[in-house]
């Protein structure tokens, strides 16, 4: 019988018992958001929420992919079976996407381990609800740790971010100076930080602007997130240089914030963050069915006309909603 | 089925180092608005065969240019065919007139030549992807 024609269960099962190609499927209905994804998840979630969840995430071209396959490879020494789930944007013109990350694990990765590709792609919510389903799955199906890798440009990793047990954030010589460092976003995510490309010119120089940002960012108080100053590693992801490095301060800052219960903490909040992005995406649903609804059609028309301001409108279709 | 991107796996099987052509169809067919899982160079059997379990792809894309053609693909189509993976292998590259029909009769799903348009290749993917879903 074709895999493709098993009921959910039955291909839930042999997942769990190890078929790659059953788990390759449900992922593909988890990430499809289509009629099985619920059941799917429903299964899922009581074998799931026990494994580490790593993110790891840089501007294009830091070593991301490549210092992931030899952490795998490094995973796979240890006795690990390891799950990497890295993540590429979607086109915003076609939708199409190259998912060019595998390449650099495969050859590397222990055969035991899970590399899945996903593309952003455009839908509303889309990557916020489907990083947590594959995710949960990977780890239903007995991987531990699983890796997520993002490129570290916007709301997406941010998002991932907050999928993650420890935020792995990669940096290289040549991103900019001290300032840069010091700039809101993605940096003060980060409970880890690797300078890749150690090897080069100018590493310690982003080690130290780095060790800066964390100076100020605990004179300011803004470290009290975890309570923890994120280390900073050096690694060379071409030689595997720093990757046994990286993997034990990885597992210091899970044992950290084990210890200190914030693991437990970002987990319960993490779920609720879920069920808040799915009722988010409920409620886009339910205001596109309004907008297209007759009934306001005539005031809608008047925003056109320049008759009433688009907050008017907006308040007055929002009385309509219960 | 709906608006899902078709999933393909590209890739160059063992010592054939021409990528450009790979390179292209890359990106005709993410333009194509398909997702591509791009393994590129010195690939082997295992390599996809992985590839396509893990990704849950609707195809496999083999371009090739050093006159292997007759000895791997049909080895590739036998290697899915085992791992029982119901996907077409679609082949590009530069393959003699006198090769089409025997590499067809082993299983390959389309042959792409240097003629082919980037409207032909999109098209061929989607039909061999069609014809095994249905």
């Amino acid at each position: 019988m074709s895999i493709r024609n098993l009921p959910i269960p039955e291909l839930f099962e042999r997942a769990v018992d190890g078929d790659r190609r059953a788990l390759g499927r449900l992922l593909t209905h988890i990430e499809r958001e289509n009629e099985h994804a619920e059941p799917i998840a429903e299964l899922a979630h009581p074998l799931a929420g026990t494994g580490h969840v790593v993110g790891i995430t840089g501007a294009p071209g830091s070593g991301k992919s490549t210092l992931t396959g030899q952490l795998v490879k490094l995973l796979g020494e240890l006795g690990f079976r390891a799950a990497v789930l890295a993540v590429d944007p979607s086109s915003p013109l076609t939708g199409g996407a190259i998912l060019g990350d595998r390449v650099r694990m495969e050859d590397v990765a222990a055969p035991e381990t899970f590399i899945r590709s996903m593309a952003t792609r455009g839908h509303q919510g889309g990557l916020a609800l489907a990083v947590p389903g594959v995710v949960r799955v990977l780890n239903a199906c007995g991987y531990n740790p699983v890796l997520i890798e993002t490129v570290g440009v916007g709301q997406v990793e941010v998002d991932v971010a907050g999928t993650a047990d420890t935020t792995v954030v990669v940096a290289t010589p040549g991103m900019g100076d001290g300032v840069q460092a010091n700039k809101a976003g993605l940096l003060e995510l980060a409970d880890l930080f690797v300078v890749n490309k150690a090897d080069r010119p100018g590493a310690n120089d982003v080690r130290r602007d780095l060790d800066l940002m964390l100076d100020l960012s605990h004179a300011t108080g803004q470290d009290q997130r975890t309570g923890l100053r994120p280390e900073i590693i050096m690694t060379s992801a071409l030689t595997g240089e720093g990757a046994p490095e990286m993997w034990e301060a990885i597992v210091r800052h899970r044992d950290a914030i084990t210890e200190n219960g914030q693991l437990d903490q970002r987990r319960q909040d993490r779920d609720l963050v879920e069920v808040r992005n799915r009722l988010l995406v409920a409620a886009e649903r339910r205001v596109d069915e309004l907008l297209a609804d007759t009934r306001h059609a005539e005031i809608l028309g008047e925003v056109a006309a320049r008759t009433r301001a688009p907050a008017t409108a907006a308040a007055h279709i929002a009385s309509a909603l219960d | 089925m709906s608006d899902d991107p078709i999933r393909v796996v590209l890739a160059k099987l063992g010592f054939d180092g021409h990528d450009r052509g790979i390179k292209v169809v890359a990106r005709i067919l993410r333009d194509a608005g398909m997702e591509v899982i791009y393994l590129g160079l010195r690939q082997s059997y295992a390599n996809v065969v992985n590839a396509v379990e893990q990704e849950d792809a609707d195809a496999v894309g083999l371009s090739m240019h050093n006159a292997s053609h007759m000895t791997l693909a049909p080895k590739m189509v036998a290697a899915l065919a085992e791992a029982d993976l119901d996907v077409p292998v679609i082949v590009g590259g530069i393959i003699p007139d006198e090769d089409m029909q025997p590499l067809a009769d082993q299983g390959v799903a389309a042959i792409l030549g240097p003629g082919a348009s980037a409207e032909d290749v999109a098209a061929a993917v989607r039909a061999a992807v069609a014809e095994r879903a249905g």
